[in-house]
């Protein structure tokens, strides 16, 4: 999809929290992504050390969880796990069902490097 | 989704949410990394809602008909509803001037190299519009299979086209576009007699697939055949919205509704 302005948008978080916190620096920045956010963790990859560059994010590393693509049935309310070209239920085969997670593009969390040491956040 | 609430803290990533770090507790950031834009497109969606105006993201390949199935509205409603478009091309007024012919007021967004339209690039054109003599707004996305899925703009419904010249598997090839759908579309339905590749209960097989269960109508838009279902589903989702900012509610498309079932839940 937009993965360097995605990235742009991503750094621009990063950079507005190590401000917020008084960090000199950032260390692991980590992500989830779901098959169905539209978002290409491999060109995210790519695209950081791009939108990174001269930013308090400089040095740091983008780590990125995939999501499962798990579905509940409102039917048999199993959770199984699904394709996303295929959502229906697993276990009876019925296409009631509600996404439980594979649509993420999440921040998920920042680890902030200030003069003390490490902080997460 | 938003980030006050904690509805974008989703079963699937709860445990990642609290985990402690280093044995301190860490505040996990949890914020989707198209927050600015969705931002923006609340704020959209609060111009709208102020004018009882219903508001709605035509989304398709090119040349899938989305102009021509406006124009066909536009015929049919004139004397029923006032009707205005935005229009998202990478480049010409084309489609504004056709919609203009109409007498309908339209303004075009020009995105240079963009391939989809944002929730900023609609609040600017909203400036130029007097949405407050408006019934109904439609939003022109770019034509794009991939990338306007993913950006919400304030509207209220998403409609997705599909010509019967583009290949009934579609739904299953890009379903993150498909599975925003709140009403598909099968366009150009008169061309069905002349092809022998295109089976509307296989398209319509592939979108059940994505375990959606939104409408599927078929028409064609320069023939004026099929519309009837169409304007009848506009004219009950404009009732609809009316309704729901008499009592101050709004919607979402149904790209947002697990966020929006788990504020339900929260409450």
């Amino acid at each position: 999809m937009h993965e360097l302005s995605l990235c742009q948008s991503l750094i621009d978080q990063v950079q507005q929290l190590a401000l917020t916190h008084g960090a000199q620096s950032v260390g692991l920045v980590t992500l989830k992504i779901g098959p169905l956010s539209g978002v290409e963790p491999a060109l995210m990859q790519h695209a950081y050390p791009f939108a990174s560059a001269g930013t308090l994010a400089a040095e740091s590393t983008l780590v990125i969880e995939l999501a499962p693509l798990q579905v509940r049935c409102e039917s048999c309310g199993a959770e199984t796990e699904a394709e996303p070209s295929r959502l229906v239920c697993a276990a009876c085969g019925g296409c009631h069902t509600q996404l439980v997670s594979g649509d993420e593009m999440l921040l998920m969390s920042v680890e902030l490097i200030t003069a003390e040491g490490s902080n997460h956040v | 989704m938003c980030d006050t609430c904690g509805c974008n803290i989703t079963p699937g990533n709860r445990e990642f949410a609290y985990k402690p770090v280093n044995g301190t507790t860490a505040v996990a950031v949890l914020k989707s990394l198209l927050a600015r834009n969705d931002d923006q497109a609340i704020h959209n969606r609060q111009h709208f809602d102020r004018q009882r105006l219903l508001t709605i993201n035509l989304m398709s390949s090119p040349g899938s008909g989305k102009t021509a199935l406006l124009e066909a509205t536009i015929d049919a409603l004139r004397n029923e509803y006032r009707i205005g478009v935005i229009e998202g091309d990478l480049e010409t007024e084309n489609d504004a001037k056709r919609i203009r012919a109409k007498g309908v007021p339209a303004h075009q967004i020009t995105t240079g190299s963009a391939c989809h339209l944002d929730a900023h690039m609609v609040h600017e054109a909203l400036h130029q519009f007097p949405l407050a003599e408006l019934d109904i707004l439609f939003i022109e996305n770019v034509g794009n299979l991939v990338c306007p899925a993913s950006f919400d703009l304030g509207q209220h419904r998403n409609v997705v086209l599909l010509s019967v010249t583009e290949g009934d598997d579609k739904p299953a090839k890009y379903p993150v576009m498909f599975r925003a759908a709140d009403l598909l579309l099968l366009s150009k339905s008169d061309l069905l007699p002349l092809l022998d590749d295109f089976s509307p209960a296989r398209a319509e097989a592939n979108l059940r697939n994505l375990a959606s269960t939104v409408p599927v109508m078929q028409l064609a838009a320069r023939k004026a055949l099929g519309l009837q279902p169409w304007l009848d589903w506009l004219r009950s989702e404009l009732a609809w919205q009316r309704a729901r900012v008499d009592r101050g509610e709004t919607v979402q498309p149904r790209l947002q509704a697990d966020g929006a079932q788990l504020h339900e839940a929260a409450r």
